[in-house]
C-alpha cells in the first residue's frame, strides 16, 4: 500500500474524526443530562438534583472545551487536505457548515457563561433555561453536521454546472432528506446513550466504592432507566437509517452485509470473514430467509450483492462488515445491562448485585465504541465516493498535496492530541474520583467561563468576574 | 448579496485582527514579563475574552467558506503547512490558559507552548496576506503551486510585521488594563513596538506598490484612498501623544485605528479582487441561493446576536484588572 496523499489524508481525517467524534457524543447527552437534573431540581425542590447537576457540569466543562479545539482541526481540513470537495460542494456545504458555525457559536457560547458561573447570579428557572439553550445549541449544531453529511451520502436538491460545481436548487429537500430525518435522531440518541451509560457507569462505580452512595445511585438509577426506553428507540432508528441505506447506498450496504452475490431469498449472515481478493468470504454463519427479512421485510425478496457493483465502486468490505457488528453488539450488550439494571432498580437489589454493579462500571466504553464503528461503517461504507455517486474520494482531494506534506501534518496533530487529550483525560478522571461536593461546600463558583477546566480556588488570578473589572 | 457577504467577512476578519490580535500580543510579550505575578496578570488580562476572540477566526473561515468557497480551497491549500502550525499553536495557546495553574513541573512546557503558539499564529496569518499580495499561483480557480509557495521574502516580511503589530495591540492592551508595574512594561515597550510598526508599514507599502504595479493606478485613480494611511498617521500621533502624556485610556483605541488605517489601504488597493488579480468577488461568490439561504439566518440574525454578546462581554469585563484575590 502506497502511502499517498489520498490515503495519508483519509488516515488524517479518520484520526481527527474519531478523536473529535467522542466529546460531542458526550456533551450532546450530556447537556440534555444537565437540563434534566435542573427541570427535577425545579420541580421537586430537591438538593441531590443540585449537587448532581454541579458535579457534571465539571465533567461537562473539560470535554466540552476538548470538543471545540478538536472540532476547529476538522473545518480547516475541508480546506487544507479536500480543496477540490470544497470548492466543487462549497456552495452546499459551505453554507450548512457556516450555519453550524453560526448557530453553534451563539447558543452554546453565549449560555455556556452562563452555565459555568451563572448559578447564584440568575434566577433558577433562567439558570434551568442556560441549560437548555446550551442542550439545543450542541443539537443543533449536530443537526447542521448531519445534515452535511446526509448530503454527502444522499446528494439530493442539486444541479450540477458544466465546470463541475453543486449549486443548491432546493434547500428543503437538502435540509429535511429521507437520509437526515432517520440520520439524525439516529445520531442524538447515540449521545444520549452514551451519556447515560458513563452516568450509570459512575454511579456504579461510587456504589461499589461506597463513596456518595446517595448520589451514585440516583446516577446508577437514573441512567440505566434512561438508558432502558432510549436503547429500544435506538434500535428502532439504527433500523430505520439500515433501511434507508438499503434504498440508497445499496453497495455500502451489501459491505456491512458480507454479500457478495445476489440472492434470492437471501441469508443473513451473522459471522464470516470476507476475503475481497477472492470474492467471497472464508468462513460464514448464516441465516437462511433472514437476510431478505431485514433488507425488504420479505420471505422472498432478491438481495443485492457486492459483484453487482464494478470493482472499482465497491466499499471496502471488511470495516464496514465488522464495524456494524461491533456496533450492534454494544447495543445489545447495552439493552441487556439497562434492562436488567431496571428491573433491579425497583427495590434493593441494586446494592446487592455486585457483579452487576462491576459489569455496569465497566460498561462506559459501551456507547462511545458503538459510535465510533457506527460512523466507520457510514463513512468508510461510502467509499469510493466522497458524494455518493457523484464526486469519487480520490477526486476530492487537494491536488497539490505531497505525501511528505500531509505526514507531516498527521503527526503534528497526532503528537498534540495524544498531549492534551492525555492531560484532558488524567483531569476527568481526577474530577470523576473527587467526586460530587457535599451540599454544604457548594458556593459560588470561582471560575471563569473562558477557563472551565478551573475548580474552585484552582486558578489564581482571575477568580472569576471578582477578579477583572471596576 | 455578495457585497453583502464581502462586508461581513471583511467585518470579521477586521474584529478577528483586532480582538484576537490583542491577546495573540499579549502571548507575545508574555517571555518578557519579569515576574510571575506580572505573568498572571497579563493572562488574567485576556482570559476572559481570548476565547470569544478567537471565535472571530471560526466565523471567518465559516463565511468564507459559505460564500466564497474557491477562495477558501485556494487560501487554505495553499497555505498548509503553515495553517497546521497555526492550528497546532491555537490549540496549544488555548489549553496553555488551563493547563499552566493545573501543572507543577510541567508548567514551562505549557508556558512554551502559549508563547509558541501565538507567535505562529500572528506569523502565519501576516505571511498569508503577504503571499495573497504577492498573487499565488491560480489557475482556473484551482491552486497550482505547491507546499512551498508561499515562502516569499516578502511574505516572510509582512509576517514579522504582524508580530510586531500584534504585539504593539498587546502592549496597548495590558497598559489599558493594569497598573503598577505591568502597565509600566507596556509603556515601556510601545515606544520601541511603535517605531518597528511605523517602519514596516512605510517598507510594505513600498515593497507592495514595487511588487505589483497595477495598484499604483488605483491611487493614481481614487485619490480619496490616501484617506487610508492618512488615517493611520493621526492614530500613530495619537498614540504617541497618549504615551507622552502617560495617559491609558485611548491607547487601545489608537492601536486599533491603525490596525482599521492598514486594513482599509489593502482592501482600496485590492477589491474587486479576492485573491489579486485573478479572482474578483463576483468569480469566487457562491451562487445566490447558497448566499441567499445563509443571509436569512445568519446574515440576518446570528451575526448581529453574536456581535451583541461580543460586546455583552467586553462590558461586563471593562475596566482595570483588580488587585490579586487570596488564592
Amino acid at each position: 500500500m502506497d502511502l499517498t496523499p489520498l490515503l495519508l489524508s483519509r488516515i488524517q481525517f479518520a484520526f481527527t474524526i474519531s478523536f473529535h467524534i467522542i466529546f460531542p457524543a458526550f456533551t450532546i447527552g450530556l447537556a440534555a443530562w444537565l437540563t434534566f437534573l435542573e427541570a427535577c431540581g425545579l420541580i421537586t425542590g430537591e438538593r441531590i438534583y443540585r449537587r448532581l447537576s454541579d458535579f457534571w457540569l465539571k465533567i461537562f466543562a473539560v470535554t466540552f472545551g476538548l470538543g471545540v479545539v478538536s472540532g476547529i482541526v476538522m473545518a480547516f481540513q475541508f480546506g487544507t487536505n479536500w480543496s477540490e470537495l470544497a470548492r466543487r460542494t462549497g456552495p452546499i456545504q459551505g453554507p450548512l457548515l457556516g450555519y453550524e458555525s453560526f448557530t453553534g457559536f451563539a447558543l452554546e457560547a453565549t449560555f455556556f457563561g452562563v452555565l459555568m458561573f451563572g448559578r447564584d447570579r440568575v434566577p433558577r428557572w433562567a439558570y434551568f433555561l442556560a441549560c437548555l439553550m446550551v442542550s439545543i445549541g450542541t443539537s443543533l449544531s449536530a443537526y447542521w453536521i448531519m445534515v452535511n453529511n446526509s448530503w454527502m451520502q444522499y446528494p439530493t436538491g442539486y444541479s450540477l454546472t458544466a465546470n463541475g460545481v453543486f449549486v443548491p436548487d432546493d434547500w428543503p429537500a437538502i435540509l429535511f432528506s429521507e437520509a437526515v430525518r432517520t440520520r439524525f435522531p439516529h445520531m442524538v440518541l447515540a449521545a444520549y446513550v452514551t451519556s447515560a451509560f458513563c452516568v450509570a457507569a459512575t454511579g456504579a462505580w461510587y456504589m461499589l466504592r461506597g463513596t456518595a452512595v446517595q448520589e451514585g445511585r440516583a446516577m446508577a438509577v437514573m441512567g440505566l432507566r434512561l438508558a432502558a426506553i432510549l436503547v429500544p428507540l435506538q434500535l428502532l432508528f439504527g433500523h430505520l437509517v439500515g433501511d434507508y441505506v438499503h434504498d440508497r447506498q445499496p453497495a455500502k450496504f451489501a459491505a456491512i452485509e458480507g454479500r457478495w452475490n445476489d440472492q434470492q431469498p437471501a441469508s443473513e449472515i451473522l459471522i464470516a470473514w470476507p476475503d475481497p481478493k477472492n470474492e467471497r468470504n472464508l468462513f460464514e454463519i448464516a441465516v437462511p430467509y433472514l437476510g431478505s427479512i431485514i433488507g425488504s421485510m420479505s420471505l422472498t425478496s432478491k438481495e443485492i450483492g457486492l459483484k453487482s457493483f464494478a470493482a472499482e465502486d465497491r466499499p471496502p468490505v471488511a470495516i464496514p462488515f465488522f464495524s456494524f457488528r461491533i456496533m450492534v453488539g454494544c447495543g445489545l450488550l447495552m439493552l441487556a445491562i439497562a434492562w436488567v439494571g431496571t428491573w433491579l432498580s425497583f427495590g434493593e437489589g441494586l446494592l446487592k448485585a455486585r457483579l452487576f454493579l462491576v459489569a455496569t462500571s465497566l460498561s462506559f466504553p459501551l456507547g462511545f465504541v458503538a459510535t465510533i464503528t457506527g460512523w466507520y461503517t457510514a463513512e468508510v461504507g461510502r467509499q469510493p465516493w466522497s458524494v455518493y455517486g457523484q464526486l469519487r474520494t480520490a477526486d476530492a482531494v487537494t491536488p497539490v498535496l505531497t505525501s511528505g506534506e500531509v505526514a507531516t501534518t498527521l503527526t503534528l496533530i497526532a503528537l498534540i492530541y495524544a498531549l492534551i487529550f492525555g492531560f484532558g483525560a488524567l483531569y476527568i478522571y481526577r474530577l470523576l474520583r473527587a467526586g460530587p461536593i457535599p451540599t454544604a461546600e457548594i458556593s459560588l463558583y470561582g471560575t471563569n467561563p473562558k477557563r472551565p477546566l478551573s475548580l474552585p480556588g484552582a486558578s489564581p488570578g482571575v477568580t472569576g468576574a471578582a477578579g477583572i473589572g471596576d | 448579496m455578495v457585497e453583502f457577504w464581502a462586508f461581513a467577512l471583511g467585518f470579521s476578519i477586521l474584529l478577528y485582527i483586532l480582538l484576537d490580535g490583542f491577546d495573540l500580543g499579549v502571548g507575545m510579550l508574555f517571555p518578557f514579563a519579569s515576574s510571575e505575578d506580572e505573568r498572571r496578570r497579563m493572562l488574567a488580562a485576556i482570559s476572559p475574552v481570548w476565547d470569544g476572540n478567537e471565535t472571530w477566526l471560526i466565523v471567518s473561515a465559516a463565511t468564507l467558506f459559505g460564500a466564497f468557497p474557491p477562495v477558501f480551497a485556494i487560501v487554505l491549500s495553499a497555505f498548509y503547512i503553515p495553517l497546521f502550525l497555526m492550528l497546532a499553536g491555537l490549540i496549544l495557546r488555548g489549553v496553555a490558559f488551563e493547563f499552566r495553574y493545573k501543572a507543577t513541573r510541567s508548567r514551562p512546557l505549557w508556558d512554551a507552548g502559549f508563547v509558541a503558539g501565538s507567535y505562529a499564529a500572528a506569523f502565519v496569518q501576516g505571511a498569508a496576506v503577504g503571499a495573497i499580495v504577492e498573487g499565488l499561483p491560480i489557475e482556473n480557480g484551482v491552486f497550482v503551486g505547491n507546499g512551498l509557495s508561499w515562502i516569499s521574502p516578502f511574505a516572510i516580511f509582512c509576517g514579522i510585521g504582524l508580530c510586531i503589530g500584534y504585539a504593539l495591540l498587546g502592549a496597548c492592551w495590558i497598559t489599558q488594563k493594569s497598573s503598577g508595574p505591568l502597565r509600566a512594561f507596556g509603556f515601556a515597550a510601545l515606544p520601541k513596538l511603535m517605531a518597528a510598526l511605523l517602519a514596516f508599514l512605510v517598507v510594505v507599502f513600498a515593497w507592495s506598490m514595487a511588487i505589483r504595479l497595477p495598484v499604483l493606478e488605483r491611487w493614481t485613480e481614487r485619490p480619496l484612498l490616501f484617506i487610508c494611511p492618512l488615517v493611520g498617521l493621526v492614530a500613530f500621533a495619537a498614540l504617541a501623544e497618549g504615551l507622552r502624556r502617560g495617559n491609558d485610556r485611548f491607547l487601545f483605541l489608537s492601536g486599533a485605528a491603525i490596525f482599521l488605517a492598514a486594513f482599509a489601504t489593502l482592501a482600496g488597493s485590492f477589491l474587486p479582487y479576492m485573491l489579486p488579480f485573478s479572482l474578483t468577488l463576483w468569480e469566487a461568490a457562491s451562487p445566490a441561493a447558497s448566499l441567499e439561504f445563509l443571509f436569512w439566518g445568519a446574515g440576518i440574525f446570528v451575526l448581529p446576536l453574536t456581535l451583541a454578546y461580543t460586546l455583552i462581554v467586553y462590558f461586563v469585563f471593562r475596566g482595570k484588572i483588580a488587585e490579586e484575590r487570596s488564592y
